[in-house]
């Protein structure tokens, strides 16, 4: 003879309990504290920065490291505090992660996909880093997102444009806070038609692979929408050092627009070849010919010299803003390094703080927990104005920057004047917009690894 | 019309730099068989001694740049103007203009470069020198694969010992104000104003290189000296024999060669803004030149730089592509399409191939070089 051990009583208060828990956000549920990659034990939590500290874009990796390294010892209480004072969220007391003190290993990707990977893995298996955070390059972001979907870590990507990191090779582990070729394409349309008119020929080198490609599109199709012509798309071989082959053609093109969808080393050299070239002296039919570089930084900014006088691109933040967040981060990392910080340096800054956010709102290092956490996050005061962390997608939308090349720079970091803010909503897209893979690119599944 | 003359005269251009590179791996391996993968280095190391002259001549137009290293420049803090911080501005002026005033202080950053090309001369010809001597010497009688391994080896510390000095970003060194613009070439060919314009540097690089090669030949052909190196390419033992200490002769033309790639790499500092990584990317297309022209032949180093400048140079040119792509009815995702398109990416390893399955040693290359 058996006897049940249940109780009308107790199955109806376990239901009802039960049934509270599951209505709960997954992640302040206990299962949501346990059970995933590299769950912190000690009184300490590890992250990884993943940057380029050698090879071409080896400068914006330190810069990138730089920030890094504040954004940590703000997180654990140390300097002066830097954006927390600003940031929307107060969440952050300078105590650590959920009382857990930050610590951190960096990588060198040598801006290669595979070395990226492998140096991102030894960090998750040797280091046992909870998140990895940083990077140059969308061809490295793609790589090393991919890898930290399925070993079920935090990716926070670093300076990465391409459509395609939050398009098609879109991860649920992977979040990215930089701007987008689209988005660059969306500013800058109506900022060229109002300097250049809306009856020019464009003629557009682009870098041969991912994020040329994507900015390219970008930038052929917002200006066509407006009424430019597109002469000629060529590719142009990365890392080519002399583009002056590629460039004399444009000359006799008919084309009075040159579009270089070059970024670092590439533009430098190609933007001086083309100045030298006399691109910029040269009438065409009456109109004066002029050059777009659609995606800058500082650092590039600063190698091209003079070249970039006038010249029209698009950033993510520039220090120059006014808003009391950039304000704050500017001069806590000006007066730790001596020298204003690069838009990529912005981007992984801020990332480490919204990661160490998102896990105390959570009150869970589980990566899946954290990812509702950032899904649909809104805040403020980080330098961007009012920014979204779209769930859809996991790409921020926030205003975007016009820029342009100062024409009489007063000191060494005096390189860039911002032309525009402009305004969020004018660079919004559909998380299903053919450009970024349209109805079939999904988020997946979150990985919390073990 | 124009559009061809135009890419005629960009490789003639492109083919000088490939030329005068190639010229110095060609003398280095024609006397002492070295097959020397530092030679990019030394282009490179050329380069940076121009950096290296525009900062110690003051120049402060380069604003923005990590080139601070050696730069002789006052700095005095200005309270009218603010920094990034709101502090005083330091605002910095070169000690030439302190001391000999704004027009012979500014005439001497602004032809910063070619005083480059003069003080590299002695710079490169002691690198070379002691290249050879403290390290290269040691490998003359080891097999082409291990001096290719230290070569290269020594190429990569010599671009890292860079990157520690000047980081990774590549440094814009100006070239003087009055050549930096287009000088409109069609108007001497009979063609409208503006039809047929090309940079002025490199129309100065272009006859620089010339008169380079001329005079590297003419050293050769004319001198004693040159004899006692020609005869030593030619039989080093018999040159041995007759008690000529052929070694400290190959060990000058080393530094000669370090010099020829050095002042080329000055000149071309203007045109790309040299990085550490500029000798490699140079290095590999160089080889091409060289075996191309025939491994040992001067001359023909000199004829596949052109021929090869030529050709990458028309490979780049759109409209005959499209045009193909469009007599042939291919769509674009089309692979021979696409092949059409890229050519430009491939092509000084496609004429490289033809020339080789045609010409086995090359252009104008000798029998039993490299064939032991």
């Amino acid at each position: 003879m058996s006897r049940s051990r249940f109780t009308r009583r107790g199955v109806l208060k376990t239901g009802a309990i039960g049934g509270a828990g599951l209505a709960l956000p997954t992640y302040l549920r206990a299962d949501g504290h346990s059970g995933f990659t590299n769950a912190p034990t000690g009184d300490t939590v590890k992250i990884g920065f993943n940057v380029p500290q050698t090879g071409p874009y080896a400068e914006e990796g330190l810069d990138e490291l730089r920030a890094q390294e504040l954004a940590v010892e703000h997180i654990n209480g140390e300097g002066d505090g830097g954006m927390l004072a600003t940031f929307s969220e107060q969440n952050l007391d300078g105590t650590g992660i959920l009382g857990k003190k930050v610590e951190f290993v960096t990588g060198d990707t040598q801006t290669k996909s595979d070395v990226a990977r492998a140096s991102a893995q030894q960090m998750i298996e040797r280091e046992g880093v909870i998140m990895v955070n940083g990077g140059s390059s969308s061809g490295v972001a793609v790589a090393v997102q991919a890898l930290c979907q399925e070993a079920g870590v935090i990716f926070m990507a670093g300076l990465t444009h391409s459509n395609d990191t939050t398009g098609k090779d879109r991860k649920a582990n992977g979040f990215r806070h930089f701007f987008n070729s689209y988005m660059s394409g969306a500013a800058l349309a109506p900022v060229l038609e109002g300097a250049y008119g809306n009856q020019r020929r464009a003629y557009h080198l682009t870098a041969d692979y991912n994020w040329g490609y994507t900015t390219q599109e970008a930038v052929q199709t917002s200006t066509e929408a407006m009424g430019w012509e597109t002469v000629e798309t060529v590719l142009t071989p990365v890392g080519a050092g002399d583009f002056n082959s590629y460039i004399t053609p444009v000359l006799n093109s008919g084309a009075d627009v040159l579009v270089l969808n070059h970024y670092g080393g590439d533009m430098v050299n190609s933007l001086s070849q083309a100045i030298q070239a006399g691109i910029r002296d040269r009438m065409v039919d009456g109109t004066q010919m002029e050059i777009v570089v659609p995606l800058y930084s500082e650092l590039m900014a600063a190698g091209a010299g003079s070249n970039i006088e006038g010249v029209f691109g698009s950033m993510n933040w520039n220090w120059q803003l006014e808003d009391a967040g950039t304000a704050a981060f500017t001069r806590s990392f000006g007066e730790k390094y001596g020298r204003p910080p690069s838009n990529a340096a912005h981007t992984c800054y801020v990332q480490t703080l919204l990661y160490a956010d998102a896990v105390t709102r959570a009150g869970s290092f589980n990566p899946c927990a954290v990812v509702e956490a950032l899904e649909d996050f809104e805040f403020d005061g980080m330098g961007n104005g009012a920014t979204t962390y779209r769930g859809a997608d996991h790409q921020c939308f926030k205003d975007v920057l016009v820029v342009k090349g100062k024409e009489n720079p007063t000191n060494q970091y005096d390189t860039l004047e911002i032309v525009e803010v402009t305004p969020r909503a004018q660079v919004e897209y559909a998380a299903d917009h053919p450009s970024f893979g349209g109805a079939d690119a999904t988020l997946g599944s979150c990985n919390p690894g073990a | 019309m124009e559009e061809i003359l135009q890419q005629v005269i960009n490789g003639l251009d492109r083919g000088s730099a490939y030329a005068l590179i190639a010229l110095g791996l060609t003398l280095i391996f024609g006397t002492l068989g070295v097959v020397n993968f530092a030679h990019g280095a030394l282009f490179m190391i050329g380069a940076f001694v121009a950096v290296l002259v525009s900062d110690l001549l003051g120049d402060i137009r380069e604003l923005g740049s990590a080139d601070d290293f050696f730069k002789l420049v006052q700095v005095v803090e200005d309270p009218t103007q603010t920094d990034f911080l709101g502090r005083p501005l330091s605002v910095e002026t070169s000690y030439w203009v302190v001391w000999f005033g704004e027009n012979f202080g500014n005439w001497l950053s602004d032809w910063s470069v070619p005083i480059a090309v003069l003080i590299s001369i002695p710079i490169m010809i002691f690198i070379g020198w002691a290249m050879e001597r403290g390290l290269i010497r040691h490998f003359y009688h080891r097999p082409h694969a291990d001096q290719i391994l230290v070569t290269f080896g020594l190429a990569i510390v010599l671009g890292d010992l860079i990157r520690a000095m000047y980081g990774a970003n590549p440094i814009q060194t100006a070239m003087p104000e009055s050549l930096s613009g287009p000088v409109d070439l069609g108007v001497f060919l009979g063609y409208d104003v503006g039809t047929i314009t090309y940079s002025s540097w490199r129309i100065v690089y272009f006859f620089f290189s010339m008169t380079i090669i001329a005079g590297v030949f003419a050293f050769l052909q004319f001198t004693t000296f040159g004899m006692v190196v020609r005869a030593g390419m030619a039989d080093r033992e018999t040159v041995g024999l007759l008690g000529i200490n052929i070694n400290k002769y190959f060990t000058l033309m080393f530094g000669l060669a370090a010099a020829v790639a050095g002042v080329a790499g000055v000149m071309f500092a203007p045109i790309q803004a040299p990085s550490y990584n500029l000798g490699m990317e140079y290095l590999v297309p160089c080889f091409v030149v060289v075996v191309v022209g025939g491994m040992g032949s001067l001359p023909g180093a000199v004829l596949a730089g052109f021929l090869l400048g030529i050709v990458q140079s028309f490979a780049s040119l759109p409209t005959w592509k499209t045009s193909l792509v469009e007599r042939l009815g291919l769509d674009d995702g089309n692979l021979i399409a696409n092949l059409i398109i890229g050519v430009d990416q491939i092509a000084i390893y496609l004429i490289a191939i033809i020339i080789l399955l045609t010409r086995p040693r090359g252009l104008l290359g000798r029998k039993g070089v490299m064939e032991d």
